[in-house]
């Protein structure tokens, strides 16, 4: 059994380097975003055979779905082509580079092996959280519990940091509301993928309503659940036009529930200083403290959702609104 | 009776995984796009259903079955589109179709 | 049983690739990335039977959705802005 994953391992991490050999030679910019979301579907495979099922799902939807999207708002701004290298000494940088690999491989050697279970971040903290959640969190996926409730601190941050990426690109490129005549005249409209997209964009909504309040108990969480949810208007600007989806999702609107989202988690946590306990700590929203956990991880995966969805929606029409300045 | 699904289920996913061979055989050696595009969509329709058939048939009445059903039926949907729209952009930014042998190719074929 | 099926799979999936790395046009590699998506719902499928853990399949899902328009998005961008030359883009 463990012989049919090491070639599984081993074929699809052949891919990979050759997938990135190709990414470092190849000169067309838009082979090598084809290919980046390649490497992302390729890891995202790796992520699932290491058992490690939210992730994968999160590169699966990020980085295949919206980075490339994003990269090709990118490059058709630059354009398609990279700069002619000039010719210059590879001596030098080879050396560099192997250098500084041995360093690395030496200090690895110090690890202990990969998996093993006497190693020392398999002893402090990890056989608390496995024994102890069940009875003290009770909600099947452990994933969910460590992000939102032992570590929730950390995924404050983490949204915190979604959001300052959002006002890091707003404050950048802005969004360009279409005033006069646009300088590309509008493609006609494709009956086709209207009609497939009218149809497809209510399941991929519920789909995302399902994956957010799912997380519980299966892969799943706000994170995913708010790019999926982004995925949908994202399909609905480019089937229709960029004026029906900014109808449909004002900026505006959009702006204020991300910053909606972000006080929603931490106001759980001034909530339950309020009653008494510490920042973030859920044993103190109701009576109970089981049933206090599962709604205060309920509350924060809400926020930590909105605001992912809101920032990934305005991040993308902020990109593509960019790229009529050029002819 | 279990004998004979898990024969069914061998056959569909044989079937399946030779569809899919025979699909990259294609795609990597036709020597022209809109060929490609035609031995890929056996990847992705036909090859897709047995494969999925052969796993529905190994878990029976379960929820994992009509997640299957549903990621079968979603491809069947999208899949033809994606090409479509693929055709659509490659034919209306310049790349035609090779229609006929040229004269020089007939006589290299051996033909008239 | 499953083995087989996904060794196949990676077989397909390495031709593809190849075809990614190679292709002459732009649209050679946009099929190919579009039958790399399918093939990994596959994979993940087939994989979750292998390992006797079929709760992967919320992951094959979210990436058939995402392919799609993953898929759509180049299309829309090749056709607005159309590649230098038509025929190969090196």
């Amino acid at each position: 059994m463990s012989n049919i994953n090491l070639l599984i391992d081993i074929v699809l991490l052949t891919m990979l380097v050759f997938t990135t050999v190709a990414i470092i030679r190849l000169r067309s910019l838009f082979a090598i975003v084809m290919l980046s979301g390649v490497y992302s579907l390729l890891s995202a495979n790796i992520f699932v055979i290491l058992d490690a099922v939210d992730v994968a799902f999160t590169e699966a939807a990020v980085g295949a779905g919206i980075s490339t999207v994003l990269m090709l708002a990118t490059i058709g701004i630059t354009g398609y082509e990279q700069k002619k290298r000039r010719n210059h000494n590879w001596i030098a940088p080879l050396t560099v580079v192997l250098i500084t690999g041995a360093v690395l491989v030496y200090g690895t050697l110090d690890m202990p092996a990969f998996t093993n279970p006497n190693d020392p971040i398999h002893l402090h903290v990890a056989p608390r959280y496995i024994n102890d959640s069940p009875t003290e969190i009770g909600i099947p996926n452990m994933v969910t519990s460590v992000l939102a409730s032992y570590r929730g601190y950390d995924t404050m941050g983490e949204v915190i940091v979604v959001f300052a990426a959002l006002i890091g690109v707003l404050s950048l490129l802005g969004i360009r509301e279409k005033s006069s005549a646009p300088l590309h005249a509008e493609p006609p409209a494709r009956p086709i993928l209207q009609v497939m997209a009218k149809f497809m964009i209510p399941y991929i909504i519920l789909f995302s309503l399902y994956v957010q309040f799912h997380g519980d108990f299966g892969p799943g969480g706000g994170f995913q659940a708010g790019v999926i949810f982004s995925v949908a208007i994202i399909l609905y600007t480019l089937t229709f036009s960029q004026q029906d989806a900014m109808a449909l999702v004002p900026p505006r609107v959009l702006k204020r529930f991300a910053a909606i989202g972000v006080l929603i988690y931490g106001g759980t946590g001034v909530v339950s200083m309020f009653k008494g306990g510490n920042f973030l700590d859920y044993n103190v929203l109701v009576d109970d403290p089981l049933h206090g956990q599962h709604y205060g991880i309920l509350i924060i995966e809400f926020g930590v959702g909105l605001t992912v969805a809101c920032v990934m929606m305005l991040i993308f029409f902020a990109f593509i609104s960019r790229g009529d300045k050029n002819p | 009776m279990t004998f004979i699904i898990d024969a069914l289920s061998w056959v569909f996913l044989m079937l399946g995984c030779f569809l899919g061979i025979s699909g990259a055989v294609g795609i990597f050696q036709f020597k022209e796009f809109y060929s490609r595009v035609h031995a890929a969509s056996v990847t992705d329709t036909l090859c897709v259903f047995f494969i999925m058939a052969g796993l529905v048939l190994q878990s029976g009445f379960t929820l994992v079955t009509v997640k299957l059903v549903l990621a079968v039926a979603l491809l069947w949907f999208t899949s033809p589109v994606a090409s479509h729209a693929l055709i659509h952009a490659a034919y209306l930014t310049g790349l035609k179709p090779k229609l006929t042998t040229t004269r020089k190719e007939a006589a290299k074929r051996g033909q008239s | 049983m499953f083995t087989v099926t996904c060794l196949a799979i990676l077989v397909v999936m390495g031709i593809a690739l190849a075809r990614a790395f190679t292709g002459p046009t732009v649209y050679d590699r946009i099929l190919a990335v579009n039958m790399f998506g399918t093939k990994t719902v596959l994979f993940m499928a087939a994989y979750g039977f292998l390992t006797e853990r079929p709760e992967f399949l919320d992951i094959a899902l979210v990436y058939a959705l995402i392919n799609f328009v993953g898929v759509i998005a180049v299309l829309k961008f090749v056709e607005r802005y159309p590649p230098p030359s038509a025929h190969s883009d090196e």
